[in-house]
Order: C-alpha cells, then structure tokens, then sequence
C-alpha cells in the first residue's frame, strides 16, 4: 500500500514539475490498473482533520496560506449538497485535499492537477453539521492550509 | 453500473477549457441504516475519477465519503484545443466503472 502511494504521488510530482513534453510519454504509458489501485482507505478512514492531511498528502506542519481561496456558502440551507470551490494561487502544486471538519470522516477528496490543470476544484460535499471547510495543498513539497465556516441548517450526512 | 451515462459540458475560451461533469450515482457512505430493516446500507461510493486528455492521463480525483450523491465537479485546463479529445472515468468501492470521451467544444 505504501510503495503504490509513493509511486502514484512521485508520478503526479512529476507531471506537474517537468510539464508536457517530458512526462506525457509517461503518463500515457502508466496502466490505468495502477492508479486505481491507490486509492487509500487508511487515509480517507482518517476522523480527523490533522489525521486526514497527514494520511492524506504525507504532511504534517502546516502553514496557513491566504494563496488558497474557499468560496462555499456561509450558510447552507441543506447539508446534503453544499457546494466548495477551492482555488490555489500558489506554484507548483502537487495536491489539493478537501476536508469537513465535523464529519465522521472528513476527508472529502484529494485532487491531483497534472500538467496544464489548474489548481481549481469544484465539487458538492455533504455536511453533517456547521463547521469548517479545511484545504490543505501541497505545493513545492510544503504544506499550506486555509478554512472556511458553514453553517448548516439541516444535516446531511444522515 | 449508474443507470445514467455521465454528463460532460466542456467550454474553450482564451486558452482555458473548463470542464464541468455531472455523474449519477448514490454515493451511499455506510453510514445510514435503513429505516424499515434498522440495517445499514451498504457503502457505494465512487472513489476514483480520472481525465485524460488525448489519452494523456491529466486529472486524479481521489473521493471519499463524503462527496455528495450524483457528483458534481468541475475544473480547467489548459493549452486544449477544439476537437481534442477528453476521456472522464470513474470507479467505485465495487469495482463498477464508466466513462465517457467527448470533444472539446
């Protein structure tokens, strides 16, 4: 589990340091079996915030970064579907996690941008209750981490 | 298998092509209990999306539970062209799987 974890995040490092020419032979290449057998369930097993960043993109110290923009409703009238959007300013970056804080288990996702892909990502999560919204990004081999609180009111993880 | 096929939009302007994809599925965490049995209902959940563009592999989308039912995501590219060809597969917990290759427009 551990050697498909470092495989997967040292060809998607790849991809976005050297850019098209050099990795797209590789990355077509890669069987699609490989990346789909790195999914981590250790990781998005994770019950909490620090367990999911660190489980989820092998970090652990954390700076705060106001290069990472969350736009997510201040108050959501249903937590079944509530809509974040992540936006990274900063270079060179490797990995974006989502994660809601309150949720039995918050890590929603981690995107990997490979080369050409911006560092964007919209997606609908559910929420349990009021809380955070946590991005953590890797960028440059260093960790950045901004948050943003939902109020929600009625919970959707039942 | 979803029962819908997957819905890609795609939108090309000034070197940017946004990319926006509607998928059908429960996306059931295993967390919930059936009302009727007091069961829990079983996780089926999507856990991987891929996109390749021209057979490149450019995005890993990594989900877990919490994402919500009939997944909504949206992101951009760049330096794409008209008629290239973008290919978006998903699978899940059970090993089911789709995809979908459309044109940029």
């Amino acid at each position: 589990m551990m050697a498909t974890n470092i495989k997967r995040r040292l060809f998607m490092q790849q991809s976005v340091l050297t850019g098209l020419s050099g990795s797209a032979a590789a990355i077509g290449l890669l069987k699609p079996q490989v990346i789909f057998a790195a999914w981590d369930q250790n990781a998005f097993d994770s019950r909490t915030v620090s367990e999911g960043i660190k489980k989820g993109l092998g970090a652990t110290s954390a700076a705060l970064s106001e290069q990472i923009l969350i736009e997510a409703p201040d108050i959501a009238a249903d937590g079944a579907t509530v809509r974040v959007v992540v936006e990274v300013k900063l270079q060179d970056v490797q990995s974006i996690a989502l994660l809601a804080e309150k949720n039995p288990k918050p890590l929603c996702y981690i995107f990997h941008p490979g080369a050409g892909v911006r560092p964007k990502m919209t997606i609908r999560i559910k929420m349990g209750e009021s809380g955070d919204v946590v991005a953590a990004v890797k960028a440059g081999g260093k960790l950045y981490t901004a948050r943003r609180n939902v109020t929600v009111t009625a919970g959707g993880c039942a | 298998m979803s029962s819908k096929p997957i819905r890609v939009r795609t939108r090309l302007r000034n070197n940017i092509t946004t990319v926006k994809a509607l998928i059908s599925h429960p996306m059931e965490t295993g967390l919930r209990k059936d009302k009727k049995t007091g069961e829990l209902l079983p996780a089926h959940y999507i856990q991987e999306i891929t996109c390749k563009h021209n057979g490149t592999l450019k995005v890993l989308l990594e989900f877990g539970i919490s994402v919500s039912r009939d997944p909504f995501i949206e992101f951009e590219l760049e330096g794409g062209a008209r008629g290239d060809m973008l290919e978006l597969a998903w699978k899940d917990n059970k090993g089911e799987t789709d995809s979908i290759t459309v044109p940029i427009k």
